[in-house]
């Protein structure tokens, strides 16, 4: 499964909104994703950093199937890639099916992830590190 | 920590870091108890505190919550009495040894406790140790164990979903999977959103994405929208709290539909949009229409989450709606002697109630292990106000009947093992009468998530209530980890 | 009126209803929980002839085995041929090992010997640390909750009765006419106790001692693990010596050996403990760790692979561990088939073959007298 790329994704906190925040996406030249990340921000993403005062800390990289996209310390590997526009980043053994996340609380097992290698993590209770690399499939 | 090496053993473990865990914790602390607080999450609060890590430094952590300054309050109590905070601490299984001698191998016992419970300050089981097995860590975790001469379940609880066509899409979330990813993440699930299932934990989910930017296309009731109206008129804090949220949609102008429910979800590889019908009073459909968005927000209720208290041997009752949860006594005791039980695990009732059962759980703790503990006669009543709320809640957001008939053959069941529709019916035809069976012929619940997601379903299908979880192994643990013992060695 | 009334809607049940039926008898199964609820819905699915001693058990297997390979042209399971390849740890228990190999091979049974150096061509993970094996073609694996279902469906006219439980017997003098139900009373010709680990008890029905007593078994297993690209992880069943003896064992305390093996799940199934604790379902975690640390000797990299979730059962055990088949002297019209411990979903058929022999006074295919009920009157 290839991350879908041809959704507005929502975002998480506009860094537009907070000093520091973390660098903007940064994405292949010419990606869809590109266009849709600008554009979000120009139109007034969801920002429920706004919505709780958020100054970020400065975000750090991780790797989705070699694309860079932006974490905020702390944040699980699911919310940094579902921030990103990525939805499924698994299909299911017998229909192929995409899958990602679903209950977000370690329950459902859905939205196991491979990070650095490591396969079966639950994306939503892994938290992002500086560099991981999360590969779908 | 080791009870089998005869390591330290506190006074109380409680698993479950919420409201329910953090007030017992500070309930038992001050009462002079050692008590060791465990959670599987990065940080305290539960799912009703839930709230985003440090990273964002977030000037207003509280804007989503009602009543975070509860948690702040909590949360500072722990660190002044001194309780013990283990996090990213996942328990997969708990165990109760009634040795007497330390060294002498531990007899794990389902104890056959009376399920009275109310008996004396003494409390039986004063002998026994609590062995509650961790996995440390979010991932290569590591195994360790912590002792305890008392244990309180404090594990909340999750969303009830209930399976549809193409709920098993991206961009469908449990209510509380939406509300989780904005809470913990700040991250909205989707720009265009639906909210839909039943009961007023919808409220505030759809008030907390509209707050947050999302445009919310509709909240869908599938029961009434006033069904709690008249237990409210006795409640006036639940009252303000629900005119609170209905300001909060007027404001964002979402519409709030009762007896209504999205009964499809449609897309390729992600959600685009979601069939949404009128209902029946059985919630069989009506009229349909479809309505372009994003994400979903679903949920039919909660699931306590008891299978700790079930591998310990406590009695389970049925609730209002059917859903076993831990009996327990005034006290908070469970069957099993120096084992309490606090929160949606005693009986879905919301986070006020959950505290109070922390409260009353974490005295009578200290009280069984000869603290002095002055007494606070509001609180069992409050106890008693709160649960008979979560009661008529129950009763005013049943699920009816009608949801089967939103399914089509190849609708999943079960999603971890991909199980259709169609391969229940068969295993019925093939002599399947209730959900064991059925998971024995069919499958459902013997993947990943053990019947956690697709248990209730199951069991409504069977034509049955839920029944106790059987999950000796609450949380997936590596063979190598099972086979090494905590500390590295063989265990015997 | 029934000509046959089955107690009990577990894989030998079924075996005995499916065989009465083919021959011609009116069939009423009965069932105090839903199908394959008992021990049938807590094993592995074995189909064995490689743990099996010359002697009558390794007759009724072999029979049993040739009956499921055409059973399983029913279709509607899963029956996996897959063979069974047993493992010894050192260059003495490979002598006994072959030493079995070659008398089981003078009875029926095709062992194949493999040296050390050819194990990792069977099945590429196990660990080095082997002295060699013995490969079994004829072992197979079947998925027994669907199999006991199948044979009930497929048995003709037969009238399967679930949540019914029986609380006595009809009788007529000594005979047996029938059973009482909670739900009223079934007359029939005969009647055949095929309850399991329960089949004690119901033989007390009828005031008949039969010692058929439980020996637990916890399994454990895993995530489901996708096969690569050279097929599944774990190919065979795999199992150490050891099993075979643990099997034989008289001992209650708690003896546990390797059985290891996939299923067209993905998930990994981890055996097997046998110990003596009554109905005790309670958990034990030192078992789970025996288990876990056994499997991962065997395949280290079962390591890395999570264990998601363990059951247990409870083994129909004799004391001479054969299983109890054929008619009951002590109450003529009453039958028994139970009693096959561990290996029950492998010898259904065979017992249901004979008991409907039996039923119908047909000659039988093998010596029924080691299986005789009264063998164990004082």
């Amino acid at each position: 499964m290839t991350p879908s790329r041809d959704s507005d994704g929502p975002r998480p906190v506009d860094p537009s909104h907070g000093s520091g925040g973390p660098r903007p996406v940064d994405l292949p030249r010419g990606s869809d994703r590109h266009r849709a990340g600008s554009a979000s921000r120009d139109s007034g993403p969801p920002h429920a950093g706004r919505l709780v005062g958020a100054r970020p800390e400065p975000g750090f990289e991780i790797t989705v199937d070699g694309r860079p996209v932006t974490a905020v310390p702390g944040q699980s590997v699911g919310a940094v890639l579902y921030a990103a526009g990525v939805r499924s980043w698994r299909t299911t053994r017998a229909g192929g099916r995409p899958r990602g996340l679903f209950c977000g609380i370690g329950v459902c097992f859905d939205c196991l992830v491979t990070v650095n290698g490591e396969a079966s993590l639950r994306a939503c209770q892994t938290e992002a590190r500086p560099g991981d690399e999360v590969t779908t499939g | 920590m080791n009870a089998r090496d005869g390591g330290q053993v506190m006074d109380l473990a409680i698993v479950g870091g919420g409201p329910a865990g953090m007030a017992a914790a500070v309930a038992a602390a001050g009462a002079g108890l050692s008590v060791v607080l465990i959670d599987a999450g990065a940080r305290l609060g539960g799912q009703y505190f839930r709230h985003a890590p440090e990273g964002f430094h977030a000037r207003r952590p509280g804007a989503l919550h009602h009543g975070f300054q509860r948690y702040t309050r909590l949360s500072d109590a722990l660190g002044a009495r001194g309780v013990e905070i283990r996090l990213r601490h996942r328990v997969w299984a708990v165990e109760r040894t009634t040795g007497q001698a330390p060294g002498t191998a531990p007899r794990p016992g389902a104890g056959t406790g009376s399920a009275d419970g109310t008996g004396t300050a003494a409390g039986a089981g004063a002998e026994g140790t609590v062995v509650v097995h961790c996995l440390v860590g979010d991932r290569r975790e590591r195994r360790e164990t912590v002792a305890a001469r008392r244990l309180l379940i404090a594990t909340g609880a999750h969303d009830r979903p209930l399976p549809f066509p193409g709920w098993d899409l991206p961009g469908v979330f449990t209510a509380g999977g939406a509300q989780a990813l904005l809470k913990g993440d700040l991250v909205v699930a989707g720009r265009n959103v639906v909210v839909a299932g039943t009961g007023p934990f919808l409220l505030p989910v759809a008030a907390g994405l509209a707050a947050a930017g999302a445009r919310v296309a509709g909240v869908f009731e599938a029961n009434g929208r006033f069904g709690l109206a008249p237990a409210m008129a006795a409640m006036p804090g639940k009252l303000a709290e629900a005119a609170g949220y209905g300001y909060r949609l007027a404001r964002h102008r979402i519409p709030y539909a009762g007896r209504h429910a999205v009964i499809a979800a449609h897309g390729r590889d992600e959600l685009t949009h979601v069939t949404v019908a009128d209902l029946d009073r059985d919630w069989v459909p009506r009229r349909r229409r479809t309505i372009a968005c994003d994400a979903l927000a679903v949920g039919y209720g909660f699931v306590p989450q008891i299978e700790l208290a079930t591998q310990l041997g406590c009695a389970t009752r049925a609730d209002r709606d059917g859903t076993p949860v831990v009996s327990v006594d005034a006290g908070m005791r469970t069957s099993v002697p120096g084992v309490y039980a606090a929160g949606e695990p005693t009986g879905v009732g919301g986070a006020e109630l959950a505290e109070v059962e922390g409260w009353i759980a974490g005295r009578t703790a200290a009280a069984d292990l000869g603290r002095p503990v002055p007494p606070v006669p509001g609180l069992s009543r409050r106890r008693d106000r709160l649960a008979a709320f979560g009661r008529a809640l129950q009763e005013a957001y049943p699920v009816r009947d009608g949801w089967k008939g939103w399914l089509a053959d190849d609708t999943l069941i079960c999603r971890c093992e991909e199980v259709p529709y169609s391969r229940i019916k068969e295993a019925t035809a093939l002599g399947a009468v209730d959900a064991r069976s059925l998971k024995l012929l069919a499958r459902p619940g013997m993947g990943w998530c053990q019947g956690r997601v697709c248990g209730y379903a199951v069991a409504c299908l069977a034509g049955e209530d839920p029944q106790p979880p059987r999950r000796p192994i609450a949380q997936p643990v590596r063979l190598g980890d099972l086979a090494g013992d905590p500390q590295g060695e063989d265990p015997r | 009126m029934s000509d046959v009334v089955v107690i009990g809607a577990g894989v030998v049940g079924a075996a005995c209803a499916y065989f009465a039926a083919r021959s011609g008898l009116r069939v009423t199964v009965v069932d105090r929980g839903p199908v394959a609820a008992g021990t049938t819905g807590a094993g592995e699915g074995n189909i064995l002839v490689s743990d099996k001693e010359p002697g009558p058990e390794l007759e009724l297997a072999l029979l049993s085995n040739r009956l499921w390979r055409e059973l399983a042209g029913l279709g509607g399971f899963e029956f996996e041929p897959k063979g069974g390849l047993v493992v010894a740890e050192t260059a003495e228990v490979l002598e006994a090992l072959t030493g079995l190999a070659t008398a089981q091979a003078d009875h029926g049974v095709e062992p194949a010997p493999v040296p050390r150096a050819e194990l990792p061509g069977y099945e590429p993970h196990l660990t080095q640390a082997l002295a060699g094996g013995v490969f079994y073609p004829q072992d197979a694996q079947v998925n027994p909750m669907l199999a006991a279902a199948r044979l009930l469906e497929r048995a003709p006219g037969a009238r399967l009765l679930t949540g019914v439980t029986v609380t006595g017997f009809l009788r007529d003098g000594d005979r047996v006419t029938g059973v009482r139900t909670d739900k009223g009373d079934i007359p029939a010709g005969a009647v055949v106790n095929a309850a399991g680990t329960w089949s004690g008890q119901v033989a007390a029905l009828a005031g008949l001692e039969l010692p058929v007593l439980p020996r637990r078994g916890f399994i454990l297993v895993t995530e489901p693990i996708a096969a690569g690209p050279d097929g599944p992880l774990i190919r065979h069943k795999v199992y150490t010596a050891a099993y075979v003896t643990d099997v034989a064992s008289d001992s209650a305390g708690l003896s546990t050996s390797a059985v290891i093996e996939g299923t067209p799940a993905g998930t990994v199934l981890i055996g097997a403990s046998r110990e003596r604790v009554g109905f005790d379902r309670t958990v034990s975690i030192p078992v789970l760790e025996r288990l876990a640390r056994q499997a991962v000797a065997l395949f280290p990299m079962l390591a890395e692979r999570r264990a998601i979730r363990t059951y247990c059962g409870f083994r129909p055990y004799c004391p001479d561990h054969l299983p109890v088949i054929g008619a009951d002297p002590r109450a003529p019209g009453l039958y028994h088939a139970c009693g096959h411990e561990g290996a029950g979903i492998g010898l259904a058929p065979a017992t249901g073959h004979l008991i409907a022999g039996q039923l119908t006074g047909a000659a039988p295919e093998l010596d029924p007298i080691p299986f005789r009920p009264e063998r164990f009157a004082a």
